[in-house]
């Protein structure tokens, strides 16, 4: 049995320590958000947080994470009460066919957890692994920048509480 | 033991130093010159200069990574303290704009500056010493034709005395070879041409040669394997523990391209030494490329055999190596994370991950390299493109990680198991966070 912690729930699960927890997520859990892009930690589609870090859950298997917190976007906010990050991405339209966002907002959101004021050459250098084939990467640091404003300016925002 | 080696090296430069004020003498200034205008260099001699300075990966030392080209002032770490590097575009106050061809040379050659004070081995004179006038022309023109960037080196951060660069009068004395290439007859004309760019302005011995205390090249072993940057540089001699020995069509692959099927990709320090060594001239590469896998030498027959059995297991294995008991946690974390690209199948990346029991990491001496690389993964600097490993320390644990060397060692590599391997991951990552 793998006993994963997501968003703040246990959940305990029969399924071969070796299967990646994107498909845990997904297939056993019903988490929908992160996706399946390469399946080889090249796009960045599947990113989760793992105790703070943005982790490919498509590359790290269950076994890994007995007594780990993983974050999804599911855990920053919901539909009516979206996280400052989420918001953001709505605000901007960061977004054009969708498939990246869920990635695209997890390893933002590990940057903004750690610093509200990264230079845009710190977003950068830190979005570096997640791909946009739509070619929405000006919109997604514009959203990136405006949560990391609102997070100063509100420092214990929905997506912290969410989390907890 | 280093901080001992580092203090007895001091007490010996102490007791040189004092009897060598008598004997030091400065070096004479060269003329500053009126700076030359780019008109005055010949197109096609900073064409082969463009191509000289990326054999001799000058822009790695000279440039802040993100910063302006050849302006100087990267830090460059070393035992004694950290040094920054000089200015060498030809910026007139703060590059070497004033300087004459004559003022270049000495420096390439001789390690001392326009005005006459000494460079610090960190510039590997020692090596340039071996290039031709020509080449060193040739690089003057390239040096003088780049954007004049005005920018001034940090101070240096070196212990009293190593601060006082008159110093340097002993290192030089004691280890300093001045004598200029001497092509062996007996040998090719390729070969000679890539032992001239090895020892020379390739400077490879910087990494590839260990080094004694006082920070100079053993010659005695030289190319025998040294360290970059934490890094093992690995053994360019007999002494080479590739598990798939190299023969120069394949270190030609591997130089000019990142990557090579038999051997993996480049990583760490060595990855923009082979950014630089694509765009030098194809004939230089393969020149190396040949002179090196001399210096490696014919595997015997054994080696041979192995390798043979090593390539026939990695085009067939599909399934990871079955786990050992307590291995299990290592298994399923290299089938989880690792197989879809080390494994055979269809190679839905391209280009796809060695299979690991060619790769040099994993049958290393000692697990550094292997530690770097899954903690950091491998990407082409900024703007190339090539292999892209993620990086793996968010997504696991130091023990998991360990767990992973220790599995895939003993699996896949072609020597006896690490020891410490929880400890030295512990140690990398944690030294890593304080920097």
């Amino acid at each position: 049995m793998i006993t994963l912690t997501v968003n703040g729930t246990s959940h305990r699960l029969d399924i071969d320590p070796a299967t990646p927890l994107l498909y845990a997520l997904r297939g056993e859990l019903g988490l929908n958000a992160a996706k399946f892009g390469c399946g080889l930690g090249q796009c960045g589609a599947c990113t989760v947080i793992v105790e703070g870090e943005p982790v490919f859950s498509c590359l790290t298997p269950v076994i890994a994470l007995q007594d780990r917190r993983v974050t999804t976007v599911e855990g920053l906010g919901t539909a009516d009460k979206p996280g400052p990050l989420q918001q953001a991405f709505i605000d901007e339209q960061a977004a054009q066919c969708g498939y990246c966002t869920a990635g695209m907002i997890m390893r933002a959101q590990a940057l903004l957890d750690r610093n509200t004021a990264a230079s845009d050459a710190e977003i950068r250098a830190h979005m570096e692994p997640n791909l946009c084939r739509c070619g929405t990467h000006m919109r997604i640091l514009r959203a990136i920048r405006r949560a990391s404003e609102a997070m100063r300016d509100h420092p214990t925002g929905t997506a912290r509480e969410a989390r907890r | 033991m280093r901080i001992l080696r580092i203090l007895l090296a001091i007490a010996i430069l102490l007791i040189l130093a004092v009897g060598g004020f008598v004997l030091w003498s400065q070096r004479a200034e060269i003329a500053a010159i009126e700076p030359p205008p780019r008109a005055a260099f010949d197109r096609s001699l900073v064409e082969k200069g463009a191509q000289l300075a990326a054999i001799g990966n000058c822009i790695v030392c000279h440039t802040v990574p993100g910063g302006p080209a050849y302006a100087g002032n990267r830090p460059i770490p070393t035992p004694f303290g950290t040094i920054y590097s000089t200015n060498i575009t030809p910026d007139p106050d703060s590059g070497i704009g004033r300087w004459s061809e004559e003022a270049f040379r000495r420096a390439m050659r001789e390690g001392i500056a326009r005005d006459g004070h000494h460079l610090y081995p960190a510039f590997p004179y020692d090596h340039f010493a071996r290039a031709s006038d020509e080449d060193v022309r040739a690089l003057y023109a390239f040096a003088m034709t780049r954007v004049p960037v005005a920018s001034r080196a940090t101070a240096n951060a070196l212990p009293f005395p190593l601060n006082q660069r008159w110093t340097l009068v002993f290192w030089n004395l004691l280890y300093f070879d001045d004598t200029p290439f001497q092509p062996d007859p007996r040998q090719s004309a390729e070969w000679n041409r890539g032992a001239y760019l090895v020892e020379g302005l390739g400077h490879c011995g910087d990494c590839h040669t260990p080094r004694n205390l006082l920070g100079a090249e053993r010659g005695e072993l030289a190319l025998a394997g040294g360290e970059a940057e934490g890094w093992s540089a690995p053994a360019l001699d007999a002494a080479s523990l590739a598990p798939v020995p190299w023969n120069a069509a394949h270190l030609f692959t591997y130089l000019r391209q990142g990557r090579d099927p038999e051997h993996g990709a480049a990583a760490g320090p060595m990855q923009p030494i082979v950014g630089d060594l694509a765009k030098a001239n194809e004939a230089d590469v393969y020149a190396i490329a040949a002179y090196i896998a001399g210096r490696i030498g014919e595997p015997s027959p054994e080696k041979h055999q192995r390798a043979d059995a090593l390539l026939a297991k990695a085009r067939e294995a599909v399934e990871p190596a079955k786990p050992n008991p307590g291995e299990e946690t290592g298994a399923a974390i290299f089938a989880g994370a690792c197989a879809s690209c080390h494994l055979g199948g269809p190679a839905i990346v391209s280009p796809r991950g060695i299979d690991l029991r060619l790769s040099a990491a994993i049958s290393a001496p000692d697990p550094r390299d292997a530690i770097f690389i899954v903690l950091d993964g491998i990407h082409p600097p900024d703007g190339q493109p090539g292999p892209w490993m993620p990086r793996f320390d968010g997504a696991f644990t130091d023990a998991q990680l360990a767990a992973l060397l220790g599995y895939l060692r003993a699996h896949y590599g072609q020597a006896p198991a690490w020891t410490d391997l929880e400890t030295q991951m512990r140690d990398i990552r944690r030294s890593r966070e304080r920097s």
